[in-house]
């Protein structure tokens, strides 16, 4: 939730060249969209070396925990949780900051990261002259962003049972959800990076990143809004995230928390269309 | 081309001086590149030099930072202020010292984001003007000696941060939560915290050869700072064994300097203590800042 930070890869000094074909490329493409999975291999040989800018950014969230869960928290005591019954702060406010940990990860990558490779470091030029297509470039860069929001989610949910905020087995599903979250975000952020023209275009990320992160229920329950201004919040996307991780956590699901997860997907669905067709456009496929 | 010519005359023809294509100006021949300089102007004279190059970039650039650098602490405000703070009230304000948290952590927003308008004009940009665009290796060409480099620069992110403090302490002032008029100290007080953190990490970024090392002043310095030093929460809320070090941070000092001003709570001691501890980080950031501009750029 900081300054804006330039693309990791531009800046980490020269690029590895990972061109070795150890396998033909015939081995992956039996289902369609496997041969994604051969950037996504890149992208984790890359990654290997950077491994400490993908666990510093997993332990962000954690401040957060230990700083409103802990030091706030004491300030609040208890709130209504999902079941209808109070539940001390902690317990509330974790699986909020759960999700917003997938978002991060998915949402660093697939913006900065993404616009870097795409306009500097002119990698998506080299792969097309490989097997591959512009919709397996759509599909691997939000699997990658996918992956590296789990990364941050896995951490922070051995956190969360270290500290004894899950209350139920149902929290079993939240890395689904937190995964779900990650799609979403990160099919709108490859859709949405491909519009952008220059650096500078990434202050609207913050923009609209900072306020979902504020606004979305995270930090206290919907009631505390006027109720038309609860009306837009139950639209934003992270709002959905935050619901279904707090009833999965808390141990209070019910059925509409099957609709909340189709508008994710939905999202994410658009998002990856939207994201192939751009790609597509831009390197003039 | 003869480079072994003797006289003067001889030597501008080496350099090409005859045979320039009319309209441009007359090519600087060595003599005039290696006559003494004479006196330099003292002071802070070339600094303001090397501060107007930087006006002249913001001119052309400012309405990318504008909305975040104003509507950041805003979101923040709302968000911790008034939402969370309405269960905060409702649980009971005694460990806040009676003010309900929107009043408690307003000087708090606005402290930590002098601190983030510093950092996030002190690492990046610093580190560009050395190594992407050169802006430092330009005015190392000119009579601009290293240490007006560093003190121009930090003149522009002091205005920075003087711009992004006035704008929310008059959004505090409109809200009512100002309670005395010390207030009107909270612009110097803002200035004063960001430079204490400017001065010494532009010092440190210059020297760094990759950006790696910023995303962890950001991740493990910037962020926890924001967090445990008395901001959100009052530090006695903090595990005893912590909290000495809580104390230490010059964030906190920060802190309590605005929010001392804010509520009118003020004292001399104090005050003196939380300025002299934030001056005194000012003052080593540009005696470092000095020395390592100048071991960067006079290689």
């Amino acid at each position: 939730m900081s300054s804006a930070p330039e693309s990791e890869e531009t800046s980490a000094g020269p690029v590895e060249q990972e061109v070795r074909s150890t396998s033909d490329a015939s081995d992956f493409s039996s289902f369609p969209g496997a041969l994604g999975l051969r950037l996504i291999e890149r992208h984790a040989r890359f990654y290997r070396r950077l491994w400490l800018v993908v666990a510093s950014g997993a332990a962000e969230p954690l401040f957060y925990l230990l700083s409103v869960g802990i030091g706030i928290g004491g300030l609040i005591g208890t709130v209504q949780g999902p079941a209808g019954y109070p539940v001390p702060y902690r317990e509330f406010v974790a699986p909020g900051l759960l999700a917003v940990s997938a978002l991060n990860g998915a949402l660093n990558d697939s913006t900065f990261n993404v616009y870097g490779r795409l306009k500097f470091e002119k990698l998506y030029d080299s792969v097309l002259a490989t097997p591959l297509g512009a919709q397996d470039v759509a599909l691997a860069e939000i699997g990658w962003a996918v992956v590296r929001g789990i990364l941050y989610a896995v951490p922070f949910l051995i956190v969360m049972a270290a500290m004894g905020l899950i209350v139920s087995p149902w929290a079993l599903l939240a890395l689904p959800g937190a995964a779900l979250v990650a799609f979403a975000t990160a099919a709108a952020g490859v859709a949405l990076t491909t519009y952008m023209k220059s650096w500078q275009d990434f202050e609207y990320v913050v923009l609209v990143s900072v306020p979902l992160f504020l606004f979305s229920g995270t930090f206290f329950p919907l009631s505390v809004y006027p109720h038309v201004i609860g009306l837009i919040v139950e639209w934003m996307p992270l709002y959905q995230g935050v619901v279904i991780l707090r009833d999965l956590v808390l141990g209070a699901p019910t059925w509409a928390l099957l609709w909340r997860a189709a508008y994710l997907a939905a999202i994410g669905a658009l998002g990856m269309a939207v994201a192939g067709r751009r790609i597509a456009k831009l390197l003039l496929v | 081309m003869s480079v072994t010519a003797s006289s003067p005359a001889d030597r501008s023809r080496a350099w090409g001086a005859d045979s320039r294509p009319e309209g441009l100006p007359p090519a600087i021949s060595p003599d005039t590149l290696h006559a003494p300089l004479g006196k330099l102007p003292g002071g802070w004279e070339l600094s303001v030099r090397a501060f107007r190059c930087w006006l002249v970039m913001y001119r052309r650039t400012w309405r990318a930072s504008i909305w975040s650098s104003i509507l950041g602490p805003l979101f923040y405000l709302g968000a911790m202020g008034y939402g969370l703070g309405s269960l905060v009230d409702a649980h009971g304000t005694a460990s806040l010292g009676g003010v309900s948290y929107v009043v408690f952590i307003a000087p708090a927003v606005l402290a930590v984001h002098a601190m983030n308008t510093a950092l996030s004009n002190s690492m990046f940009p610093v580190f560009g003007a050395m190594r992407w665009n050169s802006i430092y290796l330009a005015a190392r060409a000119t009579m601009l000696r290293p240490a007006d480099i560093n003190r121009g620069h930090l003149l522009f992110i002091t205005m920075r941060i003087a711009m992004n403090s006035a704008c929310f302490v008059i959004v505090m002032a409109a809200f009512g939560l100002i309670r005395s008029w010390w207030g009107v100290l909270l612009l110097p007080a803002s200035v004063l915290l960001g430079l204490a953190f400017a001065a010494p990490v532009a010092a440190w970024t210059v020297t760094l050869k990759t950006t790696t090392p910023m995303n962890y002043i950001i991740r493990f310095g910037s962020i926890p700072l924001s967090l445990f030093s008395g901001t959100f929460f009052p530090i006695s809320r903090l595990p005893a064994w912590i909290r000495p070090l809580a104390y230490a941070t010059p964030l906190w000092h920060g802190v309590a300097l605005c929010r001392s001003l804010a509520l009118g709570t003020v004292t001399a001691g104090s005050a003196a203590i939380h300025v002299g501890y934030l001056a005194a980080m000012a003052a080593i950031g540009l005696w470092a800042g000095a020395r390592s501009y100048r071991g960067r750029l006079y290689v």
